[in-house]
């Protein structure tokens, strides 16, 4: 399956966070780079949203939609920066 | 926190279809007329969500394919023909109908006059719908920076808002450039293999000139395309990537 980038979950993560956070920053928990959002890995089809690392490919985040609630999983970010 | 008050909550919405456009046998343009939408940024996406009569709904997230500056808000879809939504979009609709939309979203493929250049254009199929968004956004906004597209299709039928296109070149002096790749016209002048690095050496400015670069298309199409202009010294941080799906839809996931 090819990988989409964050831009596709623009949408998602404004809904979960309030904002636009395309351009803000994650820190792999894994590999320690940190990348845009919007060039996080993203599959979309996986159960719930998969969005990996572009560095190491390890996963940064997951989204899950359900029953009306939008759940986030950020175990693989250490940090997130967003721009103010 | 300006920037902060400026943001809205990213609301649903109803917009009523204005008119529909076939661009090409595989796409159409639905301009739309958004009582509340405010404005957007060139290159910025919204989501569509469509929900069946038994209660089951479904999102796509599509590029804007107007300028900020246009009347009105307009889209451009491919069809997936077996897709859920985009046959629905391309062939249902009809002027005065509603659909339900959000946006404008993402901020991270945007282009604004202020941004400045050159500005360099990449598209791969119906990747050139945002980047279509940013020539408009630059004729409106009279942008003088250097300006270039190149725009990979299949064949020249496959040529998305072909017509304003070449209007761009012969009104305007755009730089616009074309590679077809499967098929050409009898005496085709433009070039017509798949973007490598001998193309991209002879039609992307110089790295030394430290151009914006905003490449959108399918996702083998936008690596390799940023892989090359890396290997020509391009700084990875001054390319804007944008991939959709293999289906080559402007909807990601599935169309």
């Amino acid at each position: 399956m090819e990988a989409l980038d964050g831009n596709a979950i623009a949408g998602a993560l404004r809904v979960a966070f309030g904002e636009e956070m395309t351009t803000a920053t994650g820190t792999c928990a894994s590999c320690g780079t940190t990348s845009l959002l919007a060039t996080l890995l993203v599959y979309m089809r996986a159960p719930g949203i998969v969005a990996r690392c572009p560095a190491c490919g390890d996963v940064a985040l997951v989204l899950v939609e359900v029953r009306g609630y939008l759940a986030v999983d950020l175990r693989g970010l250490t940090a997130m920066k967003h721009p103010v | 926190m300006e920037r902060a008050a400026v943001q809205r909550r990213l609301n649903w919405q109803t917009a009523m279809v204005v008119d529909l456009r076939e661009e090409t046998h595989q796409t159409t343009s639905i301009v739309l007329d958004v009582p509340d939408w405010g404005t957007h940024r060139a290159g910025q996406h919204l989501d569509v969500r469509l929900t069946a009569e038994d209660g089951y709904q479904t999102e796509r997230s599509y590029s804007i394919a107007s300028a900020p500056e246009d009347e009105h808000l307009e889209m451009t879809v491919e069809r997936i023909d077996d897709g859920e939504v985009s046959p629905y979009l391309t062939e249902e609709l009809r002027p005065g109908d509603a659909i339900e939309l959000r946006g404008p979203i993402g901020g991270y493929f945007v282009w604004e006059e202020k941004l400045g250049g050159p500005l360099f254009l990449l598209a791969g199929g119906s990747g050139v719908v945002p980047l279509r968004a940013m020539l408009r956004h630059y004729l409106a906004a009279e942008s003088t920076v250097p300006v270039r597209l190149l725009y990979s299709a299949r064949s020249l039928g496959d040529v998305i808002y072909h017509d304003e296109l070449q209007r761009m070149i012969d009104d305007h002096g755009l730089d616009i450039r074309f590679t077809l790749t499967r098929q050409q016209p009898p005496g085709w002048r433009g070039y017509s293999r798949r973007i490598d690095q001998a193309l991209l050496a002879d039609v992307a400015f110089p790295a030394d000139e430290h151009p914006l670069v905003y490449i959108c298309g399918p996702t083998a199409f936008a690596e390799s395309a940023a892989d090359t202009l890396v290997a020509l010294a391009y700084d990875p941080s001054e390319i804007m990537i944008e991939r959709f799906g293999p289906s080559g839809g402007q909807a990601r996931g599935s169309a």
